[in-house]
C-alpha cells in the first residue's frame, strides 16, 4: 500500500497492539478525552456578553437560588474537547459504512451550504406567511418533486423521521376507516420487518400479527392472502424488504389487501435502490414514508435528526395531517393550519408536530434532488444496487448466502454466520470489520437469517473501495470457519475494546457524578 | 456525476463479475410492467453545483430573514446568538456523517458527547437523569404524558391552558389513538395562570398534571402546590419547559416537584430554522427511568478496564421490544443534540446565567416602554423574556402592518388561537439578547403607528 522509495524500514519492533504505555494515554493523533465534567468549571466561559443593564427582576420571586453544576469551557479548550471526540467516531467521510438499512451516502456539502443560507436558516416558524414564502416553496417544490418520484397522490411532509412517519401513514389509515365507520384492530407485519413497524402499529392502538416469509425470503403470499379478512386493517410490507430482496409478487400483495378493504403501508426505509426506477404508486401502495436521511442524502448526524415525509394515495390523501403547505393560482403560498383546515381540509387527522417539519432537512434533500435530476436519481438506484451484487458475488463462495442462488439482491447483500466455527458469531466479524479500517455491517438483523450480516454499500462507494472491502471480509471470513480466537479480541486498533454492555444496562450510569458526590451515594 | 464514483468501465467490470449482461438484469425481480423505461418523466436532469446553489438563493431570498429586521417572535422558537464554534463543531464529518452509535468501539465521541448532553440536561431540569433527545420538545410532552400512564396506571391527564396550542394539538391527535383522555382549556388574558383550576382538576383517576413553564403567555408561577397536590393524588407532575434558557435564572421545575420535565431545546444552539429540526428534551427521576422512551447513553468499561459509553437499557426500545417497546422511536435528534451541549459548554454556567439576566434586562426595558403606550396592556407580573400585552386593537392585522413597516412585532394570539374571540387583542412579544436597543425603539414606534 505505501511506498517507500528510500528503502528505509522502522527499526523498532513490530508493536501491532501498540502495547507501549505512555504517560498521558494518548497514543500519537488518538488523544484521550475526559469528560466536560471533569476539565470544565462552572466559573469559566466562552462566551463574552454585554454588560446587564440595570434593572428590577420581574420573576416572581422564582429566582434560582441552587448551582446548576453546568461546566464550561473557555472557546480554545472547547473545540479542541469536540475535535477529539470527532475523532474517536467512524463516520461516512471517513470510510465505507456498509450498515444495512440505513443508507450510509455520501452527504454533499452543497447541502450544508444551502441549509445555513440565512433565508432557511433564520427564519422563525410564526412569521406571517408573506415573509417566508420562500420557505414555503422550498417545502412544496420539495413534495411535488416526491410525488413525481414515487406516483403517489398527496404528502404529509411533517413527521420528523422515519418512524413518525410510519406512525402518520397508519393514522391517516385509521381515519380513512374510521370515516367509512370500519373499526379493524389488527396490523399485519412480516416477520422480517424492522423494529419499529410493530412498535408504531402499536402505537396507533392495533394488535400486531405476524406474517410468514418463505424460503426465498419474501412475504409468503398464501400465508398472507389466509389470514387476510374484515378485522385487518393494514399490511406493513418493506419493499424492497430487509433480506434486501424485492417483493417480486407485490402488486398481486396489492391486490389482495385491497379486496379485504385493507390498506398496503410500504416502509420506505429501503427506497433507495428504486428511486427513479419503480415508482411505488404502480406497485398498489396506500402509504409509504420516505426517510430523506436515507434515500435523500441528508446526514444522519450520529443519530438524527431524521425527517419521514409520507405520499398517501388518493383514498388516504383526505386525512393527512396538520399543517400543510398549499399553493394557490395567484402563484402564493399558504400554510393551511386548524384555522383553515375545516373549509380546505376538513378530514385531516390531527397535527403531528409543533411547526412544519424539518425545514433544515427539506433545503436539503432538495439541493440533493435537483443536483441529481432524474437521470441522476435513477443512476443512484443501479448504482446501489450494482455495488451490492458485487459485494453478493466476491463473498458467497467464502460466506453463506441465503438467498443468493433465487436470483440478484437489491441495494444490500445479505449473509449467514453458517459455517463459523470455535465458537465464532456474527459479531466477531465484524468487530475484526473495526479493525481493518471499515464500519460493520448490520448484525443480526433481519431475525429470519440466523447470525445475519446485512451490507449495503449504498451508490457512494468506488470499485477500489468495495475492493477493499471485500478482500478484508474474505480474509476474515476465513478465519471466522477455521475457529481462530483471535476474533474474539477484535477490535485492537479502535479507541476502545469491547465494551460491557452488560454492565451498563445493570447498573446504570445514565449521567455524571462528581466523585465526592458519587461516593456519598455509595 | 459528480456524487457517483463508478465509471462506466467499473460498471461493466462489475456486471462480468456478476454474470448479468446489464444492469436492468439485476431488476429482474421488479415486474417488468412497473419499471420506468427511462429517467422519471418531470424532473429535469442533473444540474450543476452552480445551478443549483442559485436556485436555492433564490429561494432564500423570498423570506424575510429574522436577523436583517426588529425581531420579537418567540413562543416555542427563540433567537439567540450562537456562538461561531458551534456550527463548525457540528459540521465536522465525523459527528455529522456517523450513524446511530450500535458500534461503540468506533463511536465513542458521540456516545460520551450524549452522556454530556443527558447530564447537562438532567441538572438544567433539576432531574435525575435525562435520555439522549426526542424529535422536538411537542413530541417530548406527549411522550411523557404515555410515560405517566405507563407509571401510574391510570389515563386521565389534565393539561394547563398556559401549554403550546401546537403541543396540545399534537397530544389530542394523538390520544385518539390511545386510551388517554386530555382535560384542557384556553388560557385567559390575567397576570395569573391557572393553578388554582388544575389543582381542582386532580382526582383518584389523574395520571398527570402538565404545566409549561414559563406558559405561552411567559407567565412563571410556582409550580410546588400543583406538585403537592398531583402527588397527593398519586398523580406525576410533567413539565414543559419550550425556553430553556430561563433555567439560568429561575427555579429548575425538578426542584419545584415535577417528576418528568421535558422541553424544546432549540434556543440553545439550534436555530430558528422555520420550526425543525429541532430538539426534544426529556428528563425524570432515575426511578422511573426504565419507562423512559429514547436513547439513553450509560457508562460502562472495555475489555481492558477503560471507561467507555454505550446505548443502553435498549430492551425498552422497538428493535428489540418490537410491538412492547416503550415508543416506536428509533432516530433522535442527536446533531441539534450536539449543538446543544456545545453551546452550552461554550456558555457554562456562568454564561447562561448572564445570558439569562441580560434577556431579562432586556424584557423588562422593552416591557416598561411598551406598556407606557396609551392603550397597550401587559398581561404579565413575572415573566423571563417573553410577555404578552393587551391591545386596543386585535393584535393578527397589528402583526402584519408592522411587517409592512418592516419589523417582525412579536406572534398574535390570534395566529395561535384562531376561534378565541377573548384572546384577539394579545399579542406576544419575546425580547432576547439580540434585540438592540434600537430594534426596541423600532418596535415601540411601529406598535404605537398600526393601533391607531
Amino acid at each position: 500500500m505505501t511506498v517507500n522509495p528510500s528503502g528505509w524500514r522502522p527499526s523498532a519492533p513490530a508493536n501491532e497492539q501498540g502495547e507501549a504505555k505512555t504517560v498521558t494515554g494518548n497514543r500519537a493523533l488518538m488523544l484521550e478525552e475526559p469528560l466536560l465534567f471533569e476539565i470544565g468549571s462552572t466559573e469559566q466561559t466562552g462566551v463574552d456578553f454585554a454588560k446587564v443593564p440595570q434593572h428590577s427582576p420581574r420573576l416572581g420571586g422564582l429566582e434560582r437560588s441552587r448551582p446548576i453544576g453546568l461546566a464550561g469551557l473557555s472557546e480554545p479548550e472547547a473545540v479542541r474537547h469536540y475535535t477529539r471526540l470527532s475523532r474517536q467516531n467512524y463516520a461516512i467521510d471517513l470510510g465505507l459504512f456498509p450498515l444495512g438499512s440505513c443508507t450510509m451516502k455520501h452527504n454533499p456539502r452543497l447541502n450544508e451550504k444551502v441549509a445555513r443560507l440565512s433565508g432557511f436558516a433564520d427564519v422563525h416558524p410564526l412569521q406571517p406567511q408573506e415573509t417566508v414564502q420562500g420557505a414555503l416553496q422550498v417545502i412544496n417544490e420539495l413534495a411535488f418533486w416526491l410525488l413525481d418520484l414515487t406516483g403517489m397522490y398527496g404528502v404529509a411532509m411533517s413527521p420528523k423521521a422515519g418512524a413518525h412517519g410510519e406512525l402518520c401513514g397508519l393514522l391517516c389509515i385509521r381515519a380513512a376507516l374510521e370515516a367509512r365507520g370500519d373499526k379493524r384492530e389488527v396490523v399485519l407485519v412480516p416477520e422480517s420487518a424492522h423494529g419499529t413497524n410493530p412498535a408504531t402499529a402499536a402505537f396507533a392502538g392495533y394488535r400486531v400479527e405476524n406474517i410468514p416469509a418463505n424460503a426465498a425470503g419474501r412475504v409468503d403470499l398464501d400465508a398472507l392472502k389466509t389470514r387476510l379478512g374484515p378485522d385487518v386493517a393494514a399490511v406493513m410490507i418493506t419493499n424492497p424488504n430487509t433480506c434486501g430482496l424485492f417483493e417480486p409478487d407485490m402488486i398481486a400483495i396489492s391486490e389482495a389487501v385491497h379486496a379485504v378493504g385493507a390498506f398496503v403501508y410500504c416502509d420506505g426505509a429501503n427506497f433507495n435502490a428504486i428511486v427513479g426506477k419503480v415508482r411505488p404508486g404502480d406497485l398498489g401502495i396506500d402509504a409509504m414514508h420516505i426517510n430523506l436521511h436515507k434515500t435523500f442524502s441528508t446526514p444522519h448526524g450520529g443519530g438524527g435528526p431524521g425527517s419521514g415525509p409520507v405520499v398517501l394515495s388518493e383514498a388516504l390523501a383526505p386525512y393527512g395531517p396538520l399543517p400543510f403547505v398549499a399553493k394557490y393560482p395567484d402563484g402564493s403560498y399558504k400554510i393551511v393550519e386548524e384555522e383553515t383546515a375545516g373549509e380546505e381540509h376538513p378530514n385531516a387527522f390531527g397535527r403531528m408536530v409543533a411547526f412544519h417539519g424539518q425545514m433544515g432537512m427539506f433545503t436539503r434533500a432538495l439541493a440533493y434532488i435537483l443536483s441529481h435530476g432524474a437521470d441522476g436519481l435513477k443512476q443512484v438506484a443501479e448504482d446501489s444496487v450494482l455495488n451490492a451484487n458485487y459485494i453478493l458475488r466476491s463473498l458467497e463462495d467464502v460466506l453463506d448466502a441465503p438467498f443468493a442462488k433465487s436470483g440478484p439482491c437489491m441495494h444490500e447483500a445479505i449473509f449467514s454466520d453458517k459455517g463459523f466455527a470455535g465458537g465464532l458469531s456474527t459479531i466477531d466479524v465484524a468487530k475484526a470489520l473495526i479493525d481493518e479500517g471499515f464500519h460493520p455491517m448490520t448484525m443480526y438483523f433481519p431475525l429470519v437469517v440466523h447470525g445475519a450480516m446485512l451490507i449495503e454499500p449504498t451508490e457512494t462507494e468506488s470499485k477500489a473501495s468495495l475492493d477493499q472491502f471485500i478482500a478484508a471480509l474474505r480474509s476474515i471470513a476465513d478465519r471466522a470457519k477455521g475457529g481462530d480466537q483471535d476474533l474474539k479480541a477484535a477490535p485492537v486498533h479502535a479507541p476502545r475494546r469491547r465494551l460491557d454492555e452488560t454492565l451498563a444496562a445493570r447498573k446504570p450510569v445514565l449521567t455524571y457524578r462528581e466523585p465526592q458526590a458519587a461516593e456519598a451515594a455509595e | 456525476m459528480r456524487y457517483l464514483p463508478l465509471s462506466n468501465s467499473d460498471r461493466g467490470e462489475m456486471l462480468r463479475l456478476i454474470g448479468a449482461s446489464t444492469v436492468d438484469d439485476l431488476f429482474r425481480d421488479v415486474p417488468e410492467e412497473s419499471r420506468l423505461k427511462g429517467p422519471i418523466k418531470g424532473l429535469p436532469m442533473h444540474a450543476s453545483e452552480m445551478a443549483v446553489e442559485r436556485h436555492m438563493i433564490a429561494l432564500s431570498r423570498k423570506n424575510m430573514v429574522a436577523g436583517d429586521v426588529p425581531f420579537f417572535l418567540g413562543c416555542g422558537a427563540y433567537r439567540h446568538h450562537i456562538p461561531a464554534s458551534v456550527d463548525h463543531i457540528i459540521q465536522r464529518g465525523e459527528f455529522l456523517t456517523s450513524y446511530t452509535p450500535y458500534q461503540p468501539e468506533i463511536a465513542q465521541g458521540t456516545l460520551q458527547m450524549m452522556f454530556e448532553f443527558q447530564t447537562q440536561v438532567a441538572r438544567l431540569f433539576g432531574c435525575e437523569v435525562a435520555n439522549a433527545s426526542m424529535y422536538d420538545g411537542s413530541t417530548a410532552m406527549w411522550e411523557a404524558i404515555l410515560m405517566a400512564h405507563r407509571i401510574t396506571r391510570r389515563n386521565k391527564t389534565v393539561i394547563s391552558s398556559g401549554v403550546h396550542p401546537h403541543y396540545v394539538n399534537v397530544a389530542r391527535t394523538l390520544a385518539q389513538f390511545s386510551e388517554d383522555a386530555l382535560a384542557t382549556t384556553v388560557p385567559q388574558l390575567t397576570a395569573e395562570p391557572d393553578t388554582e383550576r388544575l389543582i381542582g382538576k386532580i382526582g383518584p383517576e389523574t395520571s398527570a398534571v402538565v404545566v409549561q413553564y414559563p406558559d405561552i403567555l411567559g407567565r412563571i408561577s410556582d409550580l410546588t402546590p400543583i406538585a403537592e397536590a398531583a402527588h397527593a393524588s398519586g398523580a406525576l407532575l410533567i413539565a414543559v419547559v419550550t425556553e430553556p434558557v430561563a433555567l439560568g435564572l429561575i427555579k429548575s421545575p425538578g426542584e419545584m416537584g415535577a417528576d418528568i420535565v421535558v422541553g424544546e431545546g432549540q434556543s440553545i444552539g439550534v436555530g430558528l430554522q422555520f420550526g425543525g429540526p429541532y430538539v426534544g428534551l426529556f428528563a425524570c427521576r432515575e426511578k422511573h427511568v426504565r419507562q423512559m422512551p429514547g436513547r439513553l447513553a450509560g457508562e460502562t468499561v472495555d475489555a481492558e478496564g477503560k471507561r467507555g459509553f454505550v446505548l443502553t437499557l435498549s430492551t425498552r426500545e422497538q428493535h428489540i421490544r418490537r410491538e412492547k417497546a416503550t415508543s416506536n422511536i428509533c432516530t433522535s435528534s442527536v446533531l441539534c443534540a450536539l449543538a446543544f451541549t456545545a453551546h452550552l459548554t461554550l456558555l457554562g454556567e456562568n454564561g447562561l446565567r448572564q445570558l439569562a439576566s441580560l434577556n431579562h434586562a432586556r424584557a423588562c426595558e422593552a416591557a416598561d416602554r411598551l406598556a407606557a403606550i396609551p392603550g397597550v396592556e401587559i398581561v404579565n407580573d413575572g415573566f423571563f423574556n417573553e410577555f404578552t400585552l393587551k391591545l386596543p386593537v386585535e393584535a393578527r392585522p397589528a402583526v402584519h402592518a408592522m411587517v409592512e413597516k418592516g419589523v417582525l412585532g412579536g406572534v398574535s394570539l390570534g395566529r395561535l388561537y384562531p376561534s378565541v374571540d377573548a384572546l384577539r387583542n394579545g399579542l406576544v412579544i419575546a425580547i432576547t439578547e439580540t434585540a438592540t436597543s434600537e430594534d426596541i425603539d423600532a418596535l415601540d414606534a411601529v406598535l404605537k403607528e398600526v393601533i391607531q
